[in-house]
């Protein structure tokens, strides 16, 4: 069953490639919405199974697999984009950072003081590998789509952690995880109207006009 | 019995000011008896404090809620010296205030002078008595919140908004070392009550570090020269007889503060004392030399707050040096100066603030340029600052004199017979005593010239009429005080010697015995000199009256106006001129040139060098570097924020493990 477990998490990772790869809006969403679903399903192969583990996989993935791509899905109807063009860096260099990332991950976990259990499991890596993608999305792109959906890759690499901790975690924790990524989506969704209102563009740039 | 009225006293000052407050607006009677709740209080506790030096009383020990304190009151005769003039300006200051910050003229503000006012005094009559470090810094607080608070009185000025706010980021600034101060101390004694004298041991480098926190955090109170930044604006900003209670008294807390501190050390090393002789030296010559260059009445006094501590150092250190070298004449002799000069400052500087406040409020102005010709038109105003005058420049037969004829006793004595030479060397200290005197005696000729001789510079808004006699009596006490210890200083000799006991020099009358200091020979020469004066007026008064002269003697000018009198400018021109390296004056000097010449002007102006000169364009410069830098980093990119965050967060984790 772990290994089943690993073999998502290593999908999971190479998702994270195809979105650091990808100008299509479209396929971004998509791409995050599936690697949304094979986390959701995780945790059902790490522990035993219980009811209060399948309510958490199921709610994960009705909000990570339906919900979120459609609203996504329903900004950019409204905004009528399809790609991200001009990246602060190119796709490729990007490419590269996420592959130094995942590679410095992997490094990086080993070194981690870990419980026994999660000695040699793919969870820590793939969760930083994911919160650095994350990252890098959110540092490299403009506009507040693929903003946003850095933030839900972000999200899905604090899941996988949150999954380690799944039977020790207390529900209602988890249950702030998912509320606060609502509130960001919500956050975002707002934001890209309002954005593109007032600027007609979805380029956040036009946001340091704000500063001071 | 005596420490509770002691108590009481504190209690009944601390909130003397509410009837103003509440009532104050409705009826005279709130800020009456708010003035003579604050006096009765005074009063009590002067009582209180007397009976401390005649016999040692019982201490306050309370529990209390915060870590490390609880509340420690002792009176001893070092707290004694600093309660005395403390009790005394703010009871006749509360009075004072009846007549020059009345409620039905300055209504918005009066009540809450009042209550701040009582809040200060009580304060500073609280904090010689705390013996724990905890209560200590809460005292400390306060004192400095009530300032800042009687500073802010007219607070719809610009400069008093600004004054305030130096004062509250200095005194902030000095709190911050005494709380560092305390923990240090607190590691080597193990509690926050107050170690035993000579307790500790001076040669550590904690205790180097204690020391000079405690120069800077009690130095940047007490207006010690490079840290006096505050104290000009302060003093000017507010009312006069707040800057008589803030300059007779409040700084003397920081003056407290070194002297108690010393007194927990056992082997004190020589640079101590030599560092607070240089920086009284230091205070005293520039503080007088900045004083002569002012021409604010109010910023000169509070110059010569800067030059009075300086000769307070001075005292102190000989006292230091006394105690390392195993002098306990030295010791006695520098520190009795030391003690008396608070004492003395502490009444004549109220008593010029509060004579500058009659004038103040008789002409409406501070500048002395406006003055002119007042000994006339305010004649009680003129005597009482006449008295404060000479007190101030060490004249007899005035108390000035007595503390600074004790440093120079002190000083010289450094010559005694198999003197090391580190302590021989002290005498290089008496020049400079000699010239802060002179230099005091060149500045006050100055002010009292200008402002009551000659005749009316300008027209003033309405004619000055003499103060009232809620103003003019706090005025004749202090006087009569002064008055007191300068012709008979043998009524503050038993105070000095319980002071210098508690100090750590020799219990009873041996702490300063009259062989050291032949006090009674002051007495025979003032009264000499006070029987001459009078011979002397009487028989001026005998002979032959000589017809008055119209008018002074014009220099071959055949109608001279008033506009040709000194200005306070020009009379002290040389003297800024010799101390242009240290005043840096602005000077816009009106040439004068050809034979019929045009209209030309001339003025100069001294800004603090320090505060104006220094620290402003200082805090301008890191100011400009601190906005380049903000600039560069916040950009308003989105994207470059996250990175920085997840740069710190690499950074932290690369840290952790």
């Amino acid at each position: 069953m772990v290994d089943v477990a690993n073999i998502l998490l290593l999908l999971v990772i190479l998702l994270n490639f195809f979105v650091l790869g990808s100008n299509r809006l479209g396929a971004c969403i998509r791409t995050v919405a599936l690697q949304g679903g094979m986390l959701a399903l995780v945790p059902i192969f790490l522990h035993p199974i219980s009811g209060h583990l399948l309510l958490l996989a199921g709610t994960a993935m009705v909000l990570k697999v339906f919900f979120m791509p459609w609203l996504l899905f329903r900004a950019i109807r409204m905004v009528k984009i399809r790609r991200e063009i001009e990246p602060m860096i190119g796709y490729v260099p990007t490419l590269i950072l996420g592959t130094l990332a995942t590679a410095s991950a992997f490094i990086f976990s080993d070194r981690l003081p870990l419980i026994e259990i999660h000695q040699g499991s793919l969870a820590i890596p793939c969760s930083l590998a994911t919160l650095a993608t994350g990252f890098l999305m959110l540092i490299t792109r403009r506009k507040a789509l693929t903003q946003a959906l850095g933030y839900l890759i972000l999200e899905n690499g604090i899941y996988v952690f949150g999954v380690l901790l799944a039977e020790a975690m207390p529900f209602m924790v988890e249950a702030g995880v998912l509320l606060d990524l609502l509130v960001a989506i919500f956050i975002m969704g707002i934001m890209v109207n309002q954005i593109s209102r007032t600027f007609s563009s979805l380029n956040m740039q036009n946001l340091s006009s704000l500063r001071e | 019995m005596l420490i509770k009225v002691y108590a009481l006293a504190v209690i009944v000052m601390l909130f003397s000011g509410l009837p103003a407050w509440l009532i104050g607006r409705r009826s005279a009677i709130g800020e009456r008896s708010s003035a003579m709740l604050l006096a009765a209080g005074a009063m009590a506790g002067l009582a209180a404090t007397v009976g401390a030096v005649i016999a040692p009383l019982t201490e306050i020990d309370l529990a209390w809620s915060l870590p490390g304190g609880h509340i420690l009151l002792r009176l001893d005769g070092l707290a004694a010296i600093f309660l005395l003039p403390a009790f005394l300006v703010s009871g006749l200051g509360a009075i004072y205030g009846l007549g020059y910050w009345p409620h039905h003229k300055r209504y918005a503000t009066a009540g809450r002078l009042r209550l701040w006012y009582g809040i200060l005094a009580a304060v500073i009559v609280l904090l010689p008595a705390c013996r724990n470090g905890v209560l200590f810094l809460v005292v400390w607080e306060v004192m400095a919140i009530a300032g800042f608070m009687l500073i802010l009185t007219e607070q719809e000025k610009k400069e008093v908004r600004r004054a305030a706010f130096v004062y509250l980021a200095a005194t902030h600034a000095g709190t911050l070392a005494l709380y560092a101060m305390f923990i240090l101390l607190v590691r080597q004694s193990g509690s926050f009550d107050f170690p035993a004298v000579a307790a500790l041991n001076g040669t550590t480098p904690i205790a180097a570090a204690i020391f000079l926190l405690a120069l800077f955090g009690f130095g940047l109170k007490a207006g010690i020269m490079p840290l006096h930044i505050w104290l000009p604006g302060a003093h000017a900003a507010a009312p006069s007889h707040v800057s008589a209670l803030m300059s007779g008294v409040m700084i003397k807390m920081g003056i407290y503060g070194i002297v108690r501190l010393a007194s927990f050390f056992g082997d004190i090393p020589p640079w101590w004392g030599w560092t607070v002789l240089s920086l009284g030296a230091v205070s005293g010559v520039m503080g007088v030399a900045f004083a002569i260059a002012q021409h604010d009445i109010k910023r000169l006094l509070a110059y010569h707050s800067v030059e009075n501590i300086g000769i307070i150092l001075l005292g102190l250190g000989v006292a230091l040096l006394g105690k390392s070298f195993g002098q306990p004449a030295l010791m006695a002799l520098g520190l009795a100066g030391a003690l008396l000069h608070v004492i003395n400052h502490g009444l004549f500087k109220s008593l010029l603030f509060l004579s500058a406040g009659s004038l103040i409020n008789a002409t409406g102005t501070r500048q002395i340029d406006q003055y002119g010709g007042l000994l006339r038109r305010l004649p009680a105003t003129a005597l009482f600052f006449l008295g404060g005058a000479v007190a101030i420049c060490g004249l007899p037969p005035l108390n000035g004199f007595v503390s600074e004829w004790l440093i120079y006793l002190g000083l010289l004595h450094s010559q005694a017979p198999g003197a090391p030479l580190g302590m021989s060397m002290l005498v290089v200290a008496a020049p400079i005593l000699a010239i802060i005197g002179a230099l005091a005696v060149a500045c006050f000729v100055k002010v009292f010239g200008v402002t009551f001789l000659g005749e009316p510079r300008k027209p003033l808004p309405s004619l000055p009429t003499e103060a009232p006699l809620t103003m003019i009596l706090p005025m004749a006490v202090i006087l009569g005080c002064c008055g007191v210890i300068g012709i008979m200083p043998l009524t503050v000799v038993d105070l000095l010697g319980g002071g210098i006991a508690a100090w750590g020099g020799a219990a009873g009358p041996a702490a300063f015995p009259a062989t050291l200091a032949p006090v009674g020979w002051i007495s025979v020469g003032a009264l000499l000199f006070l029987g001459l004066t009078a011979i002397l007026a009487l028989l001026q008064r005998r002979a032959v009256i000589a017809p008055k002269r119209p008018a002074t003697w014009g220099c071959g000018y055949p109608q001279p106006t008033s506009r040709m009198q000194y200005t306070a400018a020009s009379f002290a021109e040389m003297l800024t001129g010799l101390f242009h390296w240290g005043l840096w004056t602005d000077i816009e000097k009106g040439e004068v040139r050809g034979f019929f010449p045009e209209r030309s002007h001339g003025a100069d102006h001294t800004p603090d060098v320090i505060l104006d000169r220094m620290i402003y364009p200082g805090c301008h410069a890191l100011a400009w570097v601190a906005f380049k830098t903000r600039s560069f980093l916040q950009h308003g990119v989105l994207g470059i924020y996250l990175l920085y965050s997840a740069l710190t967060t690499i950074v932290l984790l690369y840290i952790l493990l």
